[in-house]
C-alpha cells in the first residue's frame, strides 16, 4: 500500500518510538498536520513560538534520554528554530528538527516563506538534509535519528518540501543503517587505558573533571565507582552537574568562571587531571596556559576533534565515556598493583589540602533579614524539593546560583543552555521536561529578564495542563551583564536596568495560571510550599536583593586561581 | 607551515560548502582549493592548501573528518608525494618579444595554447615555486592576465 510522504513521515516517527513532538504549523506543513490529527500514537505539543518548540524538544530528550523531535514550518518557522538548534548543537543534545519547505520546483525562487534553512543551519547542526526525492524521505529520516543519537550526539535537521509530503511512496523496509563515512569510535584503545590507569596509580593529587559527556553516555555509575574506588575528588562543568552526586564528600561542585574556590584551586594544583566527556571550554579554563599547569592530562571524549583543541592532552582516549570508564574500572579490578588502602593513604595530604580550601572559602553569601537573597531562594528550593526536582534555567546570574546552590545528585535532572547561553531556554525546557517526566516536580529557575524571552509559553503550559513551576529571581536588572558593568565598566549600567517590567503575578493569572510573590525572606518558604501544592502552572516572583553578585568569579581572560570572592 | 590536505568526499550537493564553511567559521585559511570527481562517480577529491601551526593543522584534519560527508582526510605533508599546479598566462607577444617568450616557455616545458596578434596564452604546470619562477621571468615582458588552478597532489608509490 502506498502512503503519502506525510503519512510515511509519521509512520517513521512511530518506528523510532516517538510519542511526543513539539511544533508549530504553517502552510508548508499542512499535509503533516492533517495526518497528525488522525494519529493517536503521536502527541503534538503546540508551543507558542518555534524557538520554544526546539528548546522543549531538547529538554524532553535530555530528561528522557531519548531523541527530541521538533516540527516547524518553512521560512520564519525555520529561522525561529535556529537559536534552539544552535543551543542543542553546542550542548551536544540529540535532536531531530523537521522544517517545512516550499515545493521543490519553487526552491531557489525566493518563494513565499522560503529560506535556505539547510544553508543557514549547516554550521549549527551535526548534519542536515534537504529531501529532494520522496523515495529518499524515509532513508533520510532514519539516518537523521541515527546521527542524532550516536557518536557525539547533536541536532540533525531535515528539510521537507511540500510536494514531497504529498507524493505517494512505498514505505521502505527497515534495514540496519550503515554509513560509509560515519563510524564513531566507542571502544577505547587498550594501550591508552593502560597508560591512563598507570598515571592514576602514580598520581598523588588527582582530580576528575566531568562534563556533559558523562550524562549523555549514562556513565554516572561508572564515574562514581572510579572516583570512590581511587578516592579522587570530582569537579563538574555546568553540563556535567548530576553526573556525580553533588552531596558526595568527594564532590567539589562546579569549576570555572563561577566555580567553587576549592574546585578551581584543586585543578590549578593537581598533578593529574582526568577529563571525562568535557571540552575545556573557555568558561572552564580561564587563561588556558594557567589551567592545570602542573598536571598530566587524561582526556576521554568520543569526539577526536575535542581532544587537544584548547589544552594539550597527554593521554587522549577516544571512546564513549561509559566504555572507557568500564575499561578503567575493570583494569583496577584485576590489577595487582592497585591497593585501595594504599591509594587512600597516598591521597590523604591532597584531601587535607582540599578540606582546608573548603574551610577557607566555602560557597556562601551574606545573609540578610529584610531582603531576599537569591542564593537563599535556591537553597530553599533544594531543601523543599529534597534535591529531587528537575530543574531548568535560563541564562545569567540565576543560572550560576542554581549551579552553585542546588545539589544535583542524579543525572538527567538538570537542563540548561550551557554552550550557547540562551536566555529564554528554561521555560520551554521545563515544558519538555514535564512532558518527559509527568510525575516529577519541574522548576524553571529564571531571571526577570530571561523569563520575558519566552513568557508566551504560559499558554502551552495551560493547554497541556502542566504543573510547571517558575521561580523568578527578580532584581529588575539584566543581572549578569550588570555585574560585569559594576566590576569592569565603572558601574555604567547601560541598558541593563529593566525600567519597565510586567507584574508577573498578573501575567500568570491572565493565562489562567497562578502567580505568587515573595517580598521578604520569611515569605520564601511559604511561597515555595504553596506553589508545590498547586496542580497548575505557577509563577513565583521573588523580589531579591537588586545588586547581589555571583561569586566566586574569575574575570574573563584571567587564571582560574585569580578569583574574586564574596 | 604550508600543508596540502587531500579530502575524499561524497559527491553530493552542498558538500563543498560544508568544507569551506568549516574553514571560514573556524577561522582557518584556505590558500588554494581544487575539487573534481574521482574514479568512483559518487566520490570527489578535494585538495586544499592551508597553513598554520601543527595544532591548527591537527584541528583542521579532525574537523574535516567530523563532517558526515567526508570519507578520508590525508595530510600530504606526512607522505612522500607529488604536487602540481597549472597556470594559464596571457603574456604580451609583440614582434620583438615573441621569440623570447617562446624560449622561456620552452625552458619551463610550457606550451603556447592560444596565439593572438599581440599576445600568447601559455600553459605551465609544476610546483607552485616553478610557476612563480615563470611568472617572475615573464613579468618584465608584460603579463596581461593569470589564472592559476589550486594545487593537486598524489602520494608516490611505496618503495619496497
Amino acid at each position: 500500500m502506498k502512503l503519502t510522504g506525510a503519512q510515511a513521515f509519521l509512520k517513521c516517527l512511530e518506528e523510532h518510538g516517538v510519542e511526543i513532538i513539539f511544533g508549530y504549523p504553517g502552510g508548508a506543513l499542512i499535509d503533516v498536520y492533517d495526518e497528525l490529527m488522525k494519529n493517536d500514537k503521536i502527541h503534538h505539543v503546540l508551543t507558542r513560538h518555534e524557538q520554544a518548540a526546539v528548546h522543549a524538544a531538547d529538554a524532553y530528550g535530555r530528561i528522557k534520554g531519548s531523541v527530541g523531535v521538533a516540527l516547524v514550518t518553512s521560512g520564519p518557522g525555520a529561522t525561529n528554530a535556529v537559536t534552539g538548534i544552535a543551543s542543542a548543537y553546542l550542548d551536544s543534545i540529540p535532536l531531530v528538527v523537521f522544517t517545512g519547505q516550499v515545493p521543490t520546483k519553487l526552491i531557489g525562487n525566493d518563494a513565499f516563506q522560503e529560506v535556505d534553512i539547510v544553508g543557514i543551519t549547516r554550521p549549527i547542526t551535526k548534519h542536515n538534509y534537504l529531501v529532494k526525492d520522496a523515495e529518499e524521505l524515509i532513508p533520510i529520516i532514519r539516518e537523521a535519528f541515527h546521527l542524532a543519537k550516536t557518536g557525539r550526539p547533536g541536532p540533525v535537521l531535515v528539510d521537507l518540501p511540500k510536494d514531497v509530503l504529498a507524493t505517494r511512496i512505498t514505505y521502505p523496509e527497515l534495514k540496519p543503517i550503515s554509513m560509509r563515512t560515519y563510524k564513531p569510535t566507542y571502544e577505547p584503545h587498550p594501550g591508552q587505558i593502560e597508560k591512563a590507569c598507570q598515571a592514576m596509580l602514580k598520581a598523588k593529587k588527582p582530580v576528575i573533571y566531568a562534563g556533559g559527556g558523562v550524562i549523555l553516555s549514562d556513565s554516572n555509575v561508572e564515574l562514581t565507582e572510579l572516583a570512590r574506588k581511587l578516592n579522587i575528588p570530582v569537579t563538574m562543568t555546568l553540563m556535567g552537574l548530576g553526573g556525580f552526586p553533588g552531596t558526595d564528600p568527594l564532590s567539589m561542585g562546579m569549576l570555572g568562571m563561577h566555580g567553587t574556590y576549592y574546585a578551581n584551586m584543586a585543578v590549578a594544583n593537581c598533578d593529574l587531571l582526568i577529563a571525562v566527556g568535557a571540552r575545556f571550554d573557555d568558561r572552564v579554563t580561564g587563561r588556558v596556559d594557567a589551567f592545570a599547569p602542573h598536571a598530566q592530562i587524561i582526556h576521554i571524549d568520543i569526539d577526536p576533534s575535542s581532544i587537544s583543541k584548547n589544552v594539550r592532552v597527554d593521554i587522549p582516549i577516544v571512546a564513549d565515556c561509559k566504555h572507557a570508564l568500564l575499561a578503567i574500572n575493570s583494569w583496577f579490578g584485576r590489577s595487582k598493583e592497585f591497593n585501595g588502602d594504599e591509594c587512600m593513604e597516598k591521597n590523604r595530604p591532597w584531601h587535607e589540602q582540599i578540606r582546608e580550601w573548603k574551610i577557607k572559602h566555602p560557597l556562601g553569601y551574606v545573609e540578610e533579614t529584610d531582603i531576599i537573597k537569591p542564593q537563599f531562594v535556591i537553597q530553599k528550593l533544594n531543601e523543599l524539593t529534597g534535591g529531587d526536582a528537575i530543574i531548568t534555567t535560563e541564562v545569567g546570574q540565576h543560572q550560576m546560583w542554581t549551579a552553585q546552590f542546588y545539589h544535583f545528585n542524579k543525572p538527567r535532572q538538570f537542563a540548561t543552555s550551557g554552550g550557547l547561553g540562551v536566555m529564554g531556554y528554561g521555560f520551554p525546557a521545563a515544558i519538555g521536561a514535564q512532558m518527559a517526566a509527568p510525575d516529577k516536580v519541574v522548576i524553571d529557575i529564571a531571571g526577570d529578564g530571561s523569563i520575558q524571552m519566552n513568557i508566551q509559553e504560559l499558554a502551552t503550559c495551560r493547554q497541556e495542563k502542566l504543573p510547571v513551576k517558575v521561580a523568578i529571581l527578580n532584581n529588575g536588572y539584566l543581572g549578569m551583564v550588570r555585574q560585569w558593568q559594576e566590576l569592569f565598566y565603572n558601574k555604567q549600567y547601560s541598558s541593563t536596568v529593566m525600567e519597565v517590567a510586567p507584574d508577573f503575578v498578573k501575567v500568570a493569572e491572565a493565562y489562567g495560571a497562578v502567580g505568587l510573590r515573595a517580598l521578604k525572606p520569611s515569605d520564601v518558604e511559604p511561597v515555595i510550599k504553596e506553589a508545590l501544592k498547586i496542580n497548575n502552572t505557577v509563577f513565583m516572583d521573588f523580589v531579591i536583593a537588586r545588586e547581589e553578585g555571583v561569586y566566586p568569579m574569575v574575570p574573563a581572560g584571567k587564571a582560574t586561581t585569580e578569583m574574586l570572592l564574596v | 607551515m604550508k600543508h596540502t590536505i587531500s579530502v575524499l568526499l561524497q559527491n553530493k550537493p552542498g558538500v563543498l560548502s560544508r568544507v569551506t564553511g568549516l574553514f571560514s567559521g573556524r577561522g582557518f585559511n584556505i590558500e588554494s582549493l581544487s575539487v573534481a570527481q574521482t574514479l568512483e562517480q559518487d566520490v570527489s577529491c578535494l585538495t586544499l592548501v592551508t597553513s598554520g601551526e601543527d595544532t591548527i593543522i591537527e584541528q583542521i584534519t579532525k574537523q574535516l573528518h567530523k563532517l558526515i560527508d567526508v570519507i578520508k582526510v590525508t595530510d600530504m605533508c606526512e607522505h612522500d608525494n607529488v604536487e602540481r599546479e597549472m597556470a594559464l598566462i596571457r603574456v604580451k607577444a609583440e614582434a620583438h618579444t615573441r621569440a623570447e617568450v617562446l624560449r622561456i616557455i620552452d625552458i619551463f616545458r610550457g606550451k603556447v595554447i592560444d596565439v593572438g596578434p599581440k599576445s600568447y596564452v601559455v600553459e605551465v604546470t609544476g610546483k607552485a615555486s616553478k610557476l612563480q619562477a615563470v611568472i617572475d621571468i615573464l613579468r618584465p615582458i608584460g603579463i596581461q592576465e593569470i589564472v592559476r588552478s589550486g594545487t593537486i597532489a598524489m602520494t608516490r608509490a611505496q618503495k619496497s
